[in-house]
C-alpha cells in the first residue's frame, strides 16, 4: 500500500514523453499525487517508467495508476529502480544524475555536484584547466575521437582575442540519442561544460547547435540558459536550430550553418580550432565531450577528477562512453560504461537479444556511416583503435540491432542512397559517388541487366559488352575504396563502411531477388 | 502590417545576432508557413546580400519550402534504426491512409531509436506505432 499524497516521479524525456509519461503524470496528479517530473534512467523499454520512494512500475499506462496507488500493480513493478541490473552495471559518469533530479532545478543541481568543477576551474589557470582535460585522456565523443584537451589547446594558445565555443548537437545518426537525452535531462551540466571549455581557451560566446528534429531539447536549453546566466556570466550561450540538413553534423558544415550559410563542408586546414567560426579560433565539441568535463574538473575522489575518469577505459580509450542500444532489442536504453565491453556482452547479456525474438543478424555501430557487424564478430570491444583496425567505428556510440529479417543489401543501398540526399554537394566522390552506388547495387541486385550509362554514344571507352556480376560488385568496391580516400568528410569518406560490410558479410542479400 | 513589413521587423528582431540569416528563414517559415521568393528578395536586401545566396541557403535545407503547404504534416521517422524495429511495413498503408489530405513526410530519426516506429506531428512524438496506431494518428492529423 503506498503512503497518502507520495511523490510520484516519472521522466519528462521525449521518449517518455512519445510513450504516453504526460498522461499518466496527469493521471497521478488528478489523484491526488505531487508529481515530480525527472530526468529518464535511460530504460526505454519500461518507459512511462514510474517511480515513487525508490520502487519503479513500467511501462505504465493510465488504466494502472489506480491498482499502484492502491498497491496492487505488482505485475508492472520493477522493484528497486536504482538497484536494476540494467543500471547497477553501468559506470555513469556523465550521467550521473540521469533519472535522479530534475532537469530545470538549479537546486537539485547544485545539490548533486553541480558547478564544483566550473568554480574549481575557474580557480586554475587556463593551462592547467587545458592539462588536467588532456590527463584525463578525454576523446571527442562525437565520432572522431580526437583528443580534447589537444584541441583546447590549440585554441588556447592561437593568437586573437574573440574565440568560440560551439557545442556540436546535431544528432542526425540513427540509432543515437545521448546528446538528446543530456540535453533534456541535464541541461545545466552541458552549460558548465562549455563554461569550462570558454576559461580554458579565453572564449566568451559558445553556440549550441542543436537539429529542429529535437523540439523538447530546445525548450529545455533555452530555460536553462536563462535560469543559468548568473552562473555562467561572463560567459554567454546562444541556442541555434539546425534546419533539416544530416551533414551539418559535420563541424565546418556546422560551422558554416552557424554563420547563415549552406551547410557545406569547408576543406581542412585551416583547423576551425585556428579560423572557425567567423574565422575565429573555435572549440568544436559534441555535447557528451562537453558534459564529461564538469566530473573531470571535479575536486577528485567521490567528486570526480582527471584521474578519476582516465582510471576507467582500456589503452588509448579513457573514460566511459554512454552507449545507445537501440532497434530491434529487447532491453534498449542508455548504456554508459567504460571503454572495453564486447559487443556480445552489450546485444545479448545487456540488451537481452531482439525484440522480436528471433536470431539477431546484424548490429550497425556508428549509426549510418558505421559498418554492419555480424554476430561472428561480437566480440569486438568498445575501443576506437580496436574498430578501426575491424574496418568499423564506435562513432557517437549507437548500435542498432537487427534481427534475421533484415535485407543487408537493402540497407546496403540505403546507405548509398542517404549519402546521396543528405550530400552538401561539395565534393565529386560524395555527390556523385553516392548515386552511382545505388544504382550499382541496384544492378547487383536485380541481375544482368545492361548499364544504360555504359549504353550511351559519349562513353567511348566503356566496354560494349554488359558487365558480369562480379566485374559490378568489383566496380562498386572500386567506387567504396574512390569515396573513402576522396570525399572531403566522413559523410562520403565512411558510407563505404555500411555497403563494404553488408557486401562482405551477407553477400547472399546481393543476388538477384526481390527488392 | 503588410507582408514586407512583417518580414522586415522579423529581420530586424534578429539584427543583434551573430549570423542571423537562419533564425531569420526559420522565422519568416514559421510566420508564413514558407520562405517564398518575394521574402528571399526582401531579406536579401535586408542583410545586404544577393538574393542568390539567400536562394542558395534556403534551398539548401530540408526545412525550409518555396510554397506554402496548408496541409497537416505526419513526418514518420524511416531510419536504421525504426527500420529495424518495421517501419517499412506501415509505409504503403500509411500513404494510403494519408492520401492527398495529409502531407505524409520522411524524417531521418527523431532520437527515439529503441521504441520504434516512431512518427512527429508539429512538436509532439509518437513512439511504439503499430499500423493500427499510425493509421490512427493520421487520420487525427
Amino acid at each position: 500500500m503506498i503512503a497518502d499524497n507520495p511523490v510520484v516521479r516519472i521522466s519528462d524525456d521525449a521518449l517518455a514523453v512519445a510513450c504516453g509519461a504526460d498522461a499518466v503524470a496527469a493521471e497521478f496528479a488528478r489523484l491526488g499525487c505531487t508529481v515530480e517530473r525527472v530526468s529518464s534512467w535511460g530504460m526505454h523499454w519500461l518507459e512511462p517508467l514510474v517511480e515513487i520512494d525508490g520502487l519503479g512500475w513500467g511501462p505504465v499506462a493510465i488504466g494502472d495508476v489506480g491498482p499502484i496507488l492502491r498497491g496492487d500493480g505488482d505485475a508492472a513493478c520493477i522493484g528497486s529502480v536504482a538497484e536494476h541490473p540494467f543500471l547497477a552495471h553501468q559506470q555513469r559518469l556523465t550521467f550521473a544524475r540521469a533519472g535522479k533530479t530534475r532537469p530545470l532545478s538549479l537546486i537539485d543541481y547544485a545539490a548533486t555536484g553541480g558547478w564544483a568543477g566550473l568554480n574549481r576551474a575557474r580557480s586554475l589557470t587556463p593551462e592547467l584547466v587545458v592539462a588536467e582535460v588532456t590527463a584525463s585522456g578525454l576523446r571527442g565523443r562525437g565520432g572522431a575521437g580526437f583528443p580534447t584537451g589537444i584541441k583546447w589547446e590549440t585554441v588556447r594558445s592561437a593568437p586573437g582575442t574573440r574565440k568560440y565555443i560551439v557545442c556540436n548537437a546535431d544528432e542526425g545518426d540513427s540509432g543515437t540519442f545521448a546528446d538528446r537525452m543530456l540535453m533534456e535531462g541535464d541541461p545545466f551540466a552541458l552549460l558548465e561544460g562549455m563554461a569550462i571549455a570558454a576559461h580554458a581557451v579565453g572564449a566568451d560566446t559558445g553556440y549550441i547547435y542543436v537539429r529542429s528534429e529535437y523540439p523538447h531539447a530546445i525548450a529545455k536549453l533555452n530555460a536553462a540558459i536563462g535560469l543559468a546566466a548568473p552562473q555562467l556570466a561572463p560567459f554567454r550561450v546562444e541556442v541555434r536550430v539546425g534546419a533539416g540538413a544530416y551533414v551539418c553534423g559535420e563541424e565546418t558544415s556546422l560551422l558554416n550553418s552557424l554563420e547563415g550559410k549552406r551547410g557545406e563542408v569547408r576543406a581542412k586546414p585551416p583547423l576551425p580550432a585556428l579560423a572557425g567560426l567567423f574565422g575565429c579560433p573555435t572549440v568544436v565539441n559534441n555535447v557528451l565531450t562537453l558534459a564529461a568535463v564538469p566530473h573531470i574538473l571535479g575536486p577528485g575522489e567521490d567528486g570526480g577528477g582527471a584521474a578519476h575518469y582516465a582510471s576507467h577505459g582500456i589503452a588509448r580509450s579513457r573514460g566511459t562512453m554512454p552507449i545507445q542500444i537501440a532497434g530491434n532489442v529487447k532491453y534498449g536504453g542508455l548504456y554508459e560504461t567504460a571503454f572495453g565491453v564486447t559487443l556480445h556482452e552489450l546485444v545479448h547479456a545487456i540488451g537481452g537479444g531482439t525484440a522480436s525474438g528471433r536470431p539477431v543478424k546484424a548490429v550497425q555501430v556508428g549509426g549510418p556511416l558505421g559498418a554492419y557487424i555480424a554476430p561472428a564478430n561480437f566480440d569486438i570491444v568498445f575501443d576506437y583503435e580496436a574498430y578501426t583496425a575491424a574496418d568499423a567505428l564506435i562513432g557517437h556510440g549507437g548500435i542498432v540491432v537487427f534481427d534475421d529479417t533484415a535485407d543487408m543489401g537493402k540497407l546496403a543501398r540505403f546507405a548509398m542512397e542517404f549519402c546521396a540526399a543528405e550530400s552538401c554537394g561539395k565534393c565529386t566522390p560524395c555527390r556523385i559517388g553516392a548515386t552511382r552506388g545505388v544504382e550499382l547495387i541496384d544492378r547487383i541486385r536485380a541481375g544482368a541487366a545492361a548499364d544504360p550509362v555504359t549504353a550511351l554514344p559519349q562513353m567511348h571507352n566503356a566496354p560494349k559488352a554488359p558487365r558480369s556480376r562480379d566485374e559490378d560488385v568489383a566496380l562498386l568496391e572500386d567506387l567504396c575504396d574512390t569515396m573513402k580516400g576522396a570525399s572531403l568528410c566522413a559523410l562520403g569518406g565512411f558510407t563505404p563502411y555500411p555497403v563494404l560490410s553488408a557486401l562482405r558479410n551477407w553477400p547472399d542479400d546481393f543476388k538477384s531477388g526481390d527488392f | 502590417m503588410s507582408r514586407a513589413e512583417r518580414i522586415a521587423a522579423i529581420c530586424a528582431d534578429h539584427a543583434v545576432l551573430e549570423g542571423p540569416l537562419l533564425p531569420i528563414l526559420h522565422a519568416v517559415q514559421a510566420a508564413f508557413g514558407c520562405v517564398d521568393a518575394e521574402a528571399e528578395r526582401a531579406i536579401a536586401l535586408t542583410l545586404n546580400l544577393s538574393r542568390a545566396e539567400v536562394h542558395g541557403v534556403v534551398s539548401f535545407y530540408h526545412d525550409f519550402r518555396a510554397e506554402a503547404d496548408p496541409r497537416p504534416e505526419v513526418q514518420l521517422c524511416r531510419a536504421e534504426a525504426c527500420q529495424a524495429r518495421g517501419v517499412e511495413a506501415l509505409v504503403s498503408a500509411a500513404e494510403a491512409a494519408a492520401g492527398s489530405r495529409v502531407r505524409l513526410g520522411t524524417v531521418y530519426c527523431l532520437g527515439l531509436c529503441s521504441v520504434g516506429p516512431n512518427a512527429r506531428v508539429g512538436n509532439a512524438l509518437h513512439a511504439r506505432l503499430d499500423e493500427a496506431a499510425l493509421l490512427a494518428l493520421i487520420a487525427a492529423a
